[in-house]
């Protein structure tokens, strides 16, 4: 146990960045280059800071850890933080892209960038504190308030149609979220608490869960987002700017997935019971659909868009496999998917930055020009599709096992996703990458620069350690999965035998 | 409960800061009369004094206690709406300063008048029976009939003054009726007598004819739909610190009358006033969301906001519970800082050639006026009611007051109408921050920074630091009546 509360101090840090920044005028370039500079320190420190979490973390204890609890706003509300094996990796997640993110802003936001930057900052915060959050109320103040730079950073440095993106962002999350919110006030209500732990421990009845797991589902599937609540992403996608999507494919999506993780899944175990063939269904409609509809996109950003709707497919379909494989699975499949969509936008950014335009068709023969960009997207390509010695193989491998031992017909479909998505992506590489450089103004286009690269190879790195040995995440998140499965067949099993005791 | 005989110093004693403010205006008055045109300022430095001597005597000396027989109360409740009165009125008049020299309707009375009113106000809050309620109603109203339309030269003012005193006065004509009603079935005109005299035994169709008419009459006050009509013209047509006088103080006075009435005088016949509350305040947050959209006027854009506003401080007393009502005195508490900080920034959309209302005017203020815009949009994601602004807390206690009552209906249809509120909101927001700048403002003056700055740090971050203590204390007000 450390003496001092690390995770209120990660959580907060990125502020302290946000409020030096606002003393910096941003009048000349000398000053944007301390802005970007403070804050490129800023989430930097607070990565390595957070690396200490990490060395602090036990992965024997299932429990919550480094807990900080105080009293807050009445009724309940508690400033309560801790971590445990399903949340921590989030939060790392979390401060390994935000750098990443800094930096890939660095020449293409040239316009408002004290704002840009505070934004960020401000944003870090926002989502580090839903990963520590324990107290469901100030869950849901991080939740909800991470909407709101993410619409400012989509609405103000966005593309053409930011502006209906933003809205369409922001109602649509707002619209699911709101729910949740009173689905909180009922369990409030029932259980006398809103810390998280507490919570868990609770036993709804029956027929409550049902209408609470609605509730929470509204939010969690367009967050994260499921078919057919899907639609804001793609539109999100393309009009952010390459650093918001990476924060949205990277951090935000996965949200939605932790939420079912933390929630849904323990908190109501007899409605994710009698939910689950709904979200096989509803998630093998995204992985097969969502494919089909990547396969025909002409704009890069928008493909990768809607293949990351059908990855969070696997990763919703492991969660309510609701067995170890299913649940590590998908808490790994939402780590990778980080990782790779985040360097998959990344990827799309170069190109975009020197050509201005994400039209495959504007695009061809880029290999000949950009060797080492050709390489990374390559590698990146091939483990959103899942190659073996990825990342993204494991998780989808996982969850496809997972599936299988409850439901093979969903496992069937979900494995032809799979090769619909080698379908998209590699015809994706073929247009862009391959083939003869005929362009004309493809012609003088240069490779990644020494930044690009400090951004990039770091996630190729992970992306194949990750997929040759995942064990590191695996003993962390093994033995809070472990509690939270056995804690929810155990419940399972009290309904079993008292149904059965009623039919006697 | 009822003092029988009443000692009339006791009585003074626990009217004190209303006496101060009833003197006061007087004094002001005087001061004006003699100084001439010239003491506006003079004036309205003096009336500010007086509300904030007043506050500090109600909070430091003021004893609790029950005076002239039971017509004025002074418990916890009454004083922690009183003191929300108080800062309303004083953030009004201070913000009134630079406006009432700029556009020439250099008046003393104005100030006066706004005493007056907020005098009206203090005794709604603490009126104890049907009398006392009916007296501060109308010292209120009277005041702000005469605020609406000072600006006499300007035919949008007199316009409004005029709408605003026929509807007012029809309403307080159905108050009255409901009034006698209620008299004349439980031959009660206190309210805990009438609360004794009215149970379910002794229900009858007339009461709850009376109740019925008296909610109509408060809910005209608080412009919550039906009663609504007046609200979008007046708060167009009066000049923009009156606006900004009447969203706020009389609003939480009213509300405390609501409170005060139904919980106070008919906790016994809940069932038959909670409908009534619940279809009021279902209308009132659903007409006032779509209604807000189309509006391009910033102040009948607020006026709208207002209406909806009034329909989830109400989702708390639909309630009728302690939660309830603890959750509608911090919605009334964060709502005035709210309207404070919004008709702060409202004044200070000005230019040149004069001041300017429509919502375009504000594009690009991101750019000219980066504080100004940090803090609108703060308040306007407050107004939203999105976390972790105070606005969202402010919900969170109306709605959990909904689910504890089991209005599952009421706080879902709540929740989905604060949806499309966050629309129009957002329209504002964007203004600022999407759209290419528009020509800047006019620099803030400092009365309007200062009111901006107070009313803005509290929605965030203040009161996620001292949330504990107002939850604290508005529990405690709550408690009064149960």
């Amino acid at each position: 146990m450390l003496d001092w509360p690390i995770l209120s101090t990660v959580t907060y840090l990125p502020l302290v960045g946000a409020a030096l920044i606002l003393f910096i005028k941003d009048d000349n370039e000398l000053a944007r280059r301390n802005i970007r500079n403070v804050a490129l320190l800023t989430t930097v420190f607070t990565f390595v800071l957070s690396l200490g979490i990490w060395l602090a973390f036990d992965p024997s204890d299932p429990g919550f850890q480094m807990v900080e609890q105080a009293a807050w706003l009445g009724t309940g509300i508690s400033y309560h933080m801790g971590v445990d094996g399903i949340s921590m990796l989030f939060v790392i997640l979390t401060t390994f892209l935000m750098p990443i993110c800094i930096l890939a802003s660095r020449d293409s936001i040239t316009t408002r960038v004290k704002e840009y930057m505070i934004a960020f900052l401000v944003l870090e915060t926002l989502v580090i504190g839903v990963f520590c959050a324990l107290d469901i109320v100030l869950f849901y103040v991080f939740f909800e308030g991470s909407l709101i730079p993410m619409f400012l950073i989509i609405g103000v440095w966005g593309g053409k149609r930011r502006v209906y993106a933003s809205y369409k962002f922001f109602l649509y999350t707002f619209l699911g979220s709101v729910l949740m919110l009173v689905a909180i006030m009922a369990m409030y209500w029932t259980a006398g608490t809103t810390s998280i732990p507490e919570l868990l421990a609770f036993n709804f009845p029956a027929n409550m869960q049902t209408w609470l797991w609605i509730a929470f589902f509204a939010s969690f599937a367009v967050k994260m987002p499921m078919w057919p609540v899907h639609t804001w992403l793609p539109d999100a996608h393309v009009e952010a700017p390459t650093a918001g999507s990476v924060i949205l494919a990277g951090i935000l999506l996965k949200l939605g997935g932790y939420g079912f993780i933390r929630f849904s899944l323990p908190m109501f175990p007899l409605a994710s019971a009698d939910f689950a063939p709904f979200v096989f269904t509803l998630s093998v409609v995204a992985i097969v659909y969502t494919s089909l509809v990547a396969l025909m996109q002409e704009d890069i950003k928008k493909l990768i868009a809607y293949s990351s709707v059908a990855h969070m497919g696997f990763v919703t379909m492991g969660i309510f496999a609701a067995n170890e494989q299913g649940v590590q699975g998908a808490i790994f499949q939402m780590l990778s998917h980080g990782l790779i969509s985040g360097a998959l936008f990344l990827c799309v950014g170069v190109v975009y930055d020197r050509m201005h335009t994400r039209d495959i068709a504007a695009y061809g023969g880029l290999v000949n020009r950009m060797p080492a960009y050709a390489a990374m997207m390559l590698l990146f390509t091939m483990a959103n599709v899942g190659l073996p010695g990825t990342s993204g193989f494991v998780g989808e491998f996982l969850t496809m096992l997972a599936v299988f031992r409850v439901n093979t017909w969903v496992a069937i479909f979900a494995a032809t996703g799979v090769i619909w998505s080698a379908a998209y992506a590699l015809w994706l590489y073929r247009r862009v990458i391959l083939g003869a450089l005929t362009k004309e103004n493809l012609k003088a286009i240069t490779d990644l620069d020494r930044r690009e690269k400090i951004l990039l190879y770091p996630l190729a790195v992970l992306v194949v350690f990750f997929g040759v040995y995942p064990m590191p995440v695996f003993d962390v998140t093994a033995a809070s999965v472990e509690r939270l499965l056995s804690s929810y067949t155990a419940a399972i099993e009290a309904a079993g035998s008292v149904a059965s005791a009623a039919a006697h | 409960m009822m003092a029988e005989a009443f000692s009339l110093s006791q009585s003074l004693g626990i009217a004190g800061p209303e006496l101060i403010m009833a003197v006061g205006a007087m004094v002001l008055l005087m001061v004006g009369v003699f100084a001439g045109e010239r003491s506006t300022q003079i004036v309205t430095g003096l009336a500010v004094a007086l509300v904030v001597i007043s506050g500090l005597w109600l909070v430091v000396v003021t004893p609790t206690g029950v005076a002239f027989g039971g017509s004025f109360l002074l418990d916890p409740f009454a004083r922690f709406m009183k003191v929300l009165v108080l800062i309303g009125s004083a953030f009004a008049m201070v913000m009134s300063v630079g406006f009432a020299s700029r556009e020439r309707f250099n008046r003393f009375e104005y100030p006066v008048l706004m005493v007056l009113s907020t005098l009206g106000m203090m005794i709604m809050v603490s009126a104890g029976d049907l009398i006392a309620l009916y007296l501060g109603l109308e010292l209120q109203s009277l005041a702000i009939y005469v605020l609406a339309a000072i600006n006499r030269d300007s035919v949008r003012s007199t316009e409004a003054g005029l709408k605003y005193f026929v509807l007012g006065a029809l309403s307080s004509g159905m108050l009255l009726y409901g009034a006698s009603l209620v008299y004349g079935f439980t031959g009660q005109i206190e309210f805990q007598a009438i609360a004794q005299a009215a149970t379910a035994e002794t229900r009858s169709i007339g009461l709850v004819i009376g109740i019925v008419f008296v909610l109509a009459g408060l809910a005209f006050k608080i412009s919550a739909v039906p009663f609504h009509m007046w609200t979008p013209d007046v708060y167009e047509g009066a000049p923009t610190p009156i606006t900004a006088f009447m969203a706020g103080a009389p609003k939480v006075a009213a509300m405390a009358l609501m409170v005060r009435f139904t919980i106070d005088g008919f906790q016994n016949l809940a069932v038959d006033w909670q409908q009534v509350i619940v279809f009021v305040s279902i209308a009132s947050m659903a007409f006032g969301a779509f209604a807000a959209i189309g509006q391009r006027n910033i102040k009948r854009l607020m006026a709208y906001s207002s209406i909806s506003h009034m329909g989830y401080a109400l989702v708390g007393l639909a309630a009728a519970n302690v939660s309830g009502v603890r959750g509608v005195l911090l919605y009334m508490a964060i709502y005035l800082a709210m309207t404070v900080g919004t008709f702060a920034v409202i004044l200070a959309m000005r230019r040149a050639e004069g001041s300017v209302e429509e919502i375009n005017e504000l594009a690009g203020l991101s750019r000219t006026n980066p504080v100004m815009a940090v803090a609108l949009t703060a308040l306007m994601l407050s107004l939203a009611g999105l976390p972790p602004l105070a606005g969202f807390f402010a919900k969170y206690f109306v709605f959990m007051a909904a689910v504890e009552a089991q209005l599952y209906g009421l706080a879902v249809i709540g929740v989905l109408s604060s949806v499309v509120g966050l629309y129009y909101y957002l329209r504002i927001v964007k203004v600022m921050w999407f759209d290419e700048p528009a020509a800047p403002f006019e620099p803030m003056a400092p009365e309007l920074r200062f009111a901006l700055g107070a009313t803005a740090l509290f929605i965030f971050p203040v009161y996620l630091v001292v949330g504990g203590t107002v939850f604290n204390a508005a529990e405690a007000a709550a408690r009064t009546f149960f």
